[in-house]
């Protein structure tokens, strides 16, 4: 079996399973946020039962609309924080955690070899640490916080195998929207896709899980990698307990689907225009376009590394005139983190606004919306019509170094050819 | 379950921005998000599904984020059921525990044009195109999935199975 089957057969009770097999499954960990919370909560309060099957396997974090932008969004928050507390279910309020899927392995809640289901597209980012992660609505939530179990269908398995040594400013990010480009957004749908190979070996945790997140985007039912020791050194201190990686490792005649081959080593890095997430070119092609906004956050991108790489690019630059330069450190920790290494300065003194962790402009709800005929370069995750405001406005995806590139020129940039382009 | 209704079909990839945007999720009452149902695609869908209507939708439908807003905006808006070629599974699962019969249906996006009437038996996994005689036989869904529709979604489902216990 692969890792996905391993994880599913034992969370149903199985010695094995096969893709297409319907499982009754436990899960180990339910996560919502405040805007599928509260569809969850009515919904709960429906069912019949007065208590949440376990108290200690629920999560909820307030990041979408935070602080609340509204009246109609602080009573979701008021909703969200009295059922927490009438069922004592752990909450991340304001401040004091950030984008869930950034938060959610911070705090220990994500164990690789775990069934984890979250009332969120991008709950699949889990997939980094080894665990099974997928998203569902907020209906199914309530039935798993009534009965801690969900039905799944045992996916079959794409294997990314990827090789190859990152040129200098090319990232993960390039990598999973040069994976999406080839596969397209149906290319994996109902699928796991277990990402295998060198450069994943060598991936940061952050790298791993920007391309589990974005595995939602090819229609994948969950990403996943091996846990190995770079996980370990992540989760130590943070999880309660370690379980066995050993177990959790695709055996040698595990099976796949299909497998396919990428190789970083000459990508370049990779824009996504609009608008779909795979309409993806390598930047040199994507022609002159002008920005009048550059986010760089979400929980695609908006870890340390991240934030590292994009003041790297911006350090001693100016954000162009006529361009709102967004950053928005993905949790508490991070920004935490950030602002003790300089890089919030850095920011600021380039004109840029790093604004409180949130979810922020990703999916336009709240903070740095678009209006008619705007366009922003994005480091988050969807560039659908309408995703970041006006139904009128561009997004083009990107990593955060180019992301932070195009915010100096004011126009889609090669973060490796910055320098050429404002002289150095 | 029998449904007849008249199509209006989509091509593929439509997702759950243009379905329901981001803005409009702090509404609560599913009536209002009915009114920006598939706003990011046709303004004007809202009113024309308010006698009722068919889906018809291309490969991937639904793609996107998990949010339950879009299928329910859909169904308060007249959507009677929604037939794609394929479906992205959040949205399908969504629709399904909300009540709002889906059903993948292989061919159907050369098999039917906007405006034509359709008449859909998902017990059956058939659905005909009255106004062109074609037909289709699609896999059916499972027998469980076909309860939870015939309860009207996973809440009345659950309810109904935890009192049996």
């Amino acid at each position: 079996m692969n890792i996905t089957e391993k994880i599913l057969a034992k969370a149903s009770g199985k010695k094995s399973v096969h893709p297409g097999e319907i499982v009754d499954t436990n899960v180990d960990m339910v996560m919502m946020h405040d805007l599928t919370g509260p569809l969850a909560v009515e919904a709960f309060g429906k069912i019949g039962v007065q208590k949440v099957w376990d108290n200690q396997k629920a999560v909820i974090i307030l990041d979408h609309q935070v602080p609340a932008e509204s009246v109609k969004a602080a009573e979701l928050h008021k909703t969200m924080r009295k059922f927490a507390k009438d069922q004592n279910i752990r909450i991340y309020d304001v401040g004091r955690g950030g984008i869930c899927h950034q938060v959610m392995p911070e705090k220990g809640h994500v164990v690789p070899g775990t069934v984890i289901v979250g009332a969120d597209s991008h709950t699949c980012t889990y997939g980094a640490f080894g665990a099974f992660a997928t998203g569902i609505g907020s209906t199914e939530t309530a039935a798993v916080l009534a009965t801690g179990k969900i039905w799944l269908k045992v996916p079959k398995a794409v294997r990314v195998n990827v090789s190859g040594e990152f040129q200098k400013f090319v990232t993960p990010k390039d990598l999973i929207l040069s994976i999406i480009g080839r596969m397209k957004v149906d290319g994996a749908i109902y699928e796991a896709a277990e990402f295998t190979g060198p450069t994943i070996k060598s991936m940061s945790i952050a790298g791993r899980m920007t391309l589990c997140n974005m595995s939602v985007e090819m229609g994948a039912k969950n990403g996943i990698i091996e846990p190995d020791e770079t996980t370990r050194r992540f989760l130590e201190g943070r999880v309660k307990s370690m379980p066995n990686f050993e177990a959790l490792k695709s055996d040698k005649d595990a099976v796949y689907d299909r497998t396919v081959q990428f190789d970083v080593s000459r990508l370049e890095p990779q824009v996504a225009c609009p608008s779909s997430v795979d309409n993806v070119k390598p930047v040199s092609e994507v022609g002159n376009v002008a920005i009048e906004q550059a986010f760089i956050g979400s929980c695609t991108n908006g870890r340390i590394e991240d934030l590292r790489l994009a003041a790297e690019v911006l350090k001693g630059k100016t954000v162009k005139d006529g361009v709102r330069a967004i950053v928005i450190p993905a949790s508490q920790e991070v920004y935490s983190q950030a602002l003790k290494e300089g890089l919030l300065e850095i920011f600021t003194d380039a004109g840029a606004i790093v604004c409180g962790s949130a979810c922020g402009p990703c999916l336009g709800g709240h903070i740095g919306l678009l209006a008619t005929g705007e366009t922003c370069v994005s480091s988050s995750n969807r560039n659908f019509i309408g995703r970041m405001g006006s139904t009128e406005a561009s997004v083009f995806l990107a990593s955060p170094a180019t992301v932070a590139a195009s915010a100096v020129t004011g126009k889609i940039t090669d973060p490796r050819r910055l320098e050429a382009e404002v002289g150095a | 379950m029998k449904i007849v209704g008249k199509a209006v079909k989509f091509g593929n990839n439509v997702d759950t921005d243009v379905i329901l945007a981001g803005k409009y999720l702090v509404l609560i009452d599913p009536y209002e998000l009915a009114k920006h149902a598939l706003e990011g695609l046709d303004p004007a869908f809202a009113e024309k599904a308010k006698k009722g209507v068919i889906i018809v939708g291309g490969r991937n439908f639904g793609c996107g984020s998990s949010r339950e807003q879009a299928p329910l905006a859909l169904k308060y808006a007249g959507v009677k059921c929604v037939l794609a070629e394929s479906f992205a599974r959040i949205f399908f699962r969504n629709s399904i525990n909300i009540g709002l019969p889906a059903m993948e249906c292989q061919g159907i996006s050369n098999a039917v044009e906007t405006g034509d009437d359709l008449a859909v038996d998902f017990e059956a996994g058939k659905v005909e195109n009255v106004s062109n005689g074609k037909k289709l036989q699609v896999e059916k869904l499972p027998p469980f999935i076909l309860e939870i529709l015939a309860d009207g979604g996973l809440i009345e489902n659950l309810r109904r199975r935890l009192n049996k216990k």
